[in-house]
């Protein structure tokens, strides 16, 4: 028996020999400085993400880490400054004609891609063309339906024809997915070795572990400040915290605002910046008791929107209208109830012959946002006392996608991406001939003018009047239940400067980053 | 003379293998297709509405969609016998490329795991069992329990979070190394992952260890030995934990399904890109061959494992090398 004991106490204290040589690893590892040389110039910058992109050719990229990718690799024709207003980019300058038919671009000169190649109108003209073709499968090729003609009269101007005035368009042409290639490029070589006109060229990528782009000195503008930026792949956004406070990773964006709180330390802050994308229960005003603009406003004014955000984010956010973008926000009180209002709802439901109540099938998606869930129950929550059952089918995130696609639900709580322009943002929804009308459940025709005038119109002061009014008329009939729009958390360690974090989320701004 | 190569055990056992591959093939096929959306919709999210008709045709047939079911099973099937395992279109590279990348990652973490399981679990189970239902019976049983009831999930962030917190500590977070490029770094980043698997594993290990020593003791060879003298290390060694052995092999072997599913949690939290993260994310982007190709590639490696099993214990004891 003794021995038996001992041979164990042995195997004991070669477990503990083990911790032992833990520990001292773990010993020397903190004692080691944190990965930045200061003072230099330029310096490296680690910014944690959580997946790779799953693409690196820029007119079908749509994911959020892609986008923010390319972005620093490809230019555009015209770019958002910080408070998103339209800027120039690889067009110096651009003029309508008076009827709003011809606008005129001047390239500007000395750009070069990233294999040295010179940029100029003839590879405007295979870019536009090659996205509004239907077999290049573009994702932006319908904000050119405008688009007639593309001629290219010398090297630094492109003249487009239009089929009818677009004042969204040189908003539409600030995107990511319409970004200028060079014609001598194909798919396939792109998806490898990205050739673009940006600010930063890609120096190495692991498949789903890192991804580093490096300054690129011949770029237009002002040179980027930074020598590189590696996007390193850490897939579990607390993992990506720890990371950070270790000293590893110096930028991240979060989206929850627990795991934003938690990377809040000495040495890390963490900025909040209100979103474009924003929360809403879409309706389908398609389908059976939703067909009823008295339904649709019943639910309208059962909603407290505000109790939405506080139960389900926190009150991390604010109630919004439709329309988020700085320049034409909507106002949240510009709608029928904007306070709580149940007697009203009552009514509503009394003219629509439903006193007894009226049941929705509303789709949810699971882990797709974290929020999803939590608003669906508050929502089905608040309704039940308005005597309007939500019927809620949590679903994983594809399956949401394929029944969201179809437009096979009466309802469906969304988070939808916000665009800068409110004409890209709702166009395509809202118009009778949208590509996304079918999902948005109505239109209307006082609707499609007020848009095709919104298009028409260049003079900002009566756009943003017409979209008000665009806003007024979705809210007066319910379209949707537009509730609120959340942050994103910018967290950076105190050696990261000069980073300015966009309402569209962008990551533009590492050109002027620098770490010391 | 068919007969009697089916009685060959070692012949019975690979086509027995390959039957179970085949069944993993065709049921991963199928369950992967049940799966709503794929990857044009996993790509495009809920963009994928925006699509007109011909851009959605152009799409199918850039990923292989229009084709029927069947013959997209069996141009995969066929591609995999001349070493085509398929293409990543997120990657850019071809499943095959994407693999001798992951494996090697985890098949790292496998046998340290394994190692610091059986590190843990065979002294602790001898430990238990040397005194049963005394204090360090119950310590054992103890841990044990805590082994097995701690999800790795858990353990993992807890772990990361107070050595990155507390020490400032996070070998992770630095990106992978790989053992040839830097096995400093390499050895730090697996400990900690290592310490989660394991610990996992080393429980019925433990559990295992202590019940095959009690039932060994109480056999009459070992009363015969000591009575005939053997001192009582040799005793400990030779005749109560040979004999054991058989038991924890078995178990060892078992479990290294679940060190495989374990994996996954693991390093997606530790940011190690093995097999497990692969398959994870093959299945977020719903590509296809990549999941498939890598499934296959585990349930084959789950095979092997067990064939060795079988042959190590036939080794260990005769009585099943005579069956």
């Amino acid at each position: 028996m003794n021995g038996g004991n001992r041979g164990a106490r042995g195997a004991l204290a070669a477990v503990g020999l083990a911790a032992a040589v833990a520990l001292t690893i773990t010993g020397c590892s903190s004692a080691k400085p944190a990965p930045t040389e200061a003072g230099a110039a330029g310096g490296s910058l680690v910014v944690g993400v959580t997946s790779d992109p799953d693409t690196l050719f820029p007119w079908k990229a749509t994911q959020f880490q892609a986008v923010n990718v390319l972005q620093n690799l490809y230019g555009t024709l015209t770019e958002f400054d910080a408070d998103l207003n339209v800027v120039p980019g690889l067009a110096e300058s651009w003029e309508a004609s008076e009827d709003g038919l011809t606008v005129t671009f001047k390239l500007r000169e000395g750009v070069t891609f990233a294999d040295g190649s010179t940029f100029g109108s003839e590879d405007v003209k295979f870019s536009l063309e090659a996205i509004a073709a239907e077999a290049t499968a573009a994702v932006a090729s319908t904000s050119l339906a405008s688009v007639a003609g593309i001629e290219t009269p010398d090297e630094q101007t492109v003249v487009l024809t239009l089929s009818a005035p677009d004042a969204a368009l040189p908003a539409n042409l600030a995107v990511i997915n319409m970004a200028m290639l060079s014609s001598d490029d194909t798919e396939a070589e792109l998806n490898t070795t990205p050739n673009g006109t940006g600010p930063f060229v890609l120096e190495d990528r692991k498949a789903s572990q890192s991804l580093t782009l490096a300054k690129n000195d011949a770029y237009w503008g002002d040179a980027a400040k930074l020598d590189t930026v590696e996007f390193r792949v850490i897939p579990d956004e607390s993992s990506i915290v720890s990371a950070m406070q270790s000293g590893n990773v110096q930028l991240a964006v979060f989206d929850d605002p627990l795991v934003a709180q938690t990377a809040e330390s000495g040495t890390v802050t963490v900025e909040k910046t209100p979103q474009l994308s924003y929360h809403a229960l879409q309706l389908n005003a398609r389908r059976g008791d939703l067909a009823d603009v008295n339904v649709r406003l019943a639910i309208q004014c059962a909603v407290d929107r505000q109790e939405v955000l506080d139960t389900a984010a926190l009150g991390e956010g604010e109630v919004t209208g439709p329309i988020t973008s700085p320049a034409y926000r909507s106002d949240p009180d510009a709608r029928p109830c904007p306070e709580r209002d149940l007697d009203e709802a009552a009514k509503y439901l009394d003219k629509a012959g439903k006193s007894d109540g009226v049941t929705i099938k509303t789709i949810v998606s699971q882990g797709e946002y974290a929020t999803s869930v939590n608003e669906a129950q508050n929502l089905k929550a608040q309704l039940a006392e308005a005597n309007i059952t939500l019927e809620l089918e949590v679903l994983e995130s594809g399956a949401f996608v394929d029944r969201w696609i179809a437009a096979d639900f009466d309802a469906a709580v969304a988070l939808n991406g916000g665009r800068p322009d409110p004409d890209g943002m709702y166009g395509r929804y809202f118009t009778s001939t949208g590509n996304l009308n079918q999902v948005a459940g109505y239109s209307s025709p006082e609707l499609d003018a007020l848009f095709a005038e919104g298009k028409q119109s260049s003079d900002p002061d009566e756009r943003k009047d017409i979209y008000a009014q665009i806003s007024e008329n979705l809210e007066d009939n319910a379209a949707w239940i537009w509730l609120f729009t959340s942050y994103s958390y910018t967290a950076a360690s105190s050696e990261v400067q000069g980073f300015t974090p966009m309402a569209n989320g962008s990551l533009q701004y590492l050109r002027t980053t620098t770490v010391n | 003379m068919l007969r009697r190569l089916f009685r060959n055990p070692v012949l019975r056992r690979i086509l027995a293998a390959l039957a179970t591959l085949l069944g993993v093939a065709v049921f991963v096929f199928i369950m992967l297709r049940a799966i709503p959306g794929n990857q044009i919709t996993a790509g495009l999210g809920t963009e994928a509405a925006a699509l007109t008709p011909a851009q959605q045709q152009q799409l199918e047939a850039y990923y292989g969609l229009d084709q029927p079911l069947i013959a997209q099973f069996f141009s995969w099937l066929g591609n995999i016998f001349t070493g085509n395992l398929g293409f990543s279109a997120r990657a850019q590279q071809s499943v095959l490329e994407l693999t001798a990348q992951s494996l090697p990652v985890t098949i790292e973490l496998a046998i340290f795991s394994i190692v610091l399981a059986l590190l843990i679990g065979i002294p602790l189970g001898m430990l238990s069992a040397s005194r049963p239902d005394s204090p360090r019976d119950a310590f054992g049983q103890v841990v044990g329990l805590a082994g097995l009831s701690i999800p790795a999930f858990l353990l993992a962030t807890t772990l990361l979070a107070v050595l990155a917190s507390s020490f400032g500590y996070n070998p992770n977070g630095e990106g992978y190394a790989y053992f040839v490029d830097n096995p400093w770094l390499n050895l730090q980043q697996m400990l900690l992952p290592s310490i989660v698997l394991g610990f996992g594993i080393a429980a019925p290990i433990m559990r295992t260890t202590r019940t095959a020593v009690l039932e060994i003791r109480s056999n009459d060879f070992i009363r015969t030995a000591k009575a005939k003298g053997v001192p009582p290390r040799r005793l400990q060694a030779k005749h109560v934990l040979g004999n054991a052995l058989v038991p924890i092999v078995t178990m060892t072997g078992l479990q290294f399904g679940y060190l495989l599913g374990g994996a996954v949690v693991v390093e997606q939290i530790f940011s190690l890109p093995g097999i497990g993260r692969q398959v994870l994310l093959g299945i977020q982007q719903k590509e296809y061959a990549l999941v498939q190709s890598t499934v296959l590639i585990i349930a084959l490696s789950f095979v092997i494992v067990n064939l060795l099993t079988d042959v190590l214990y036939r080794m260990i004891d005769p009585r099943v090398r005579a069956a």
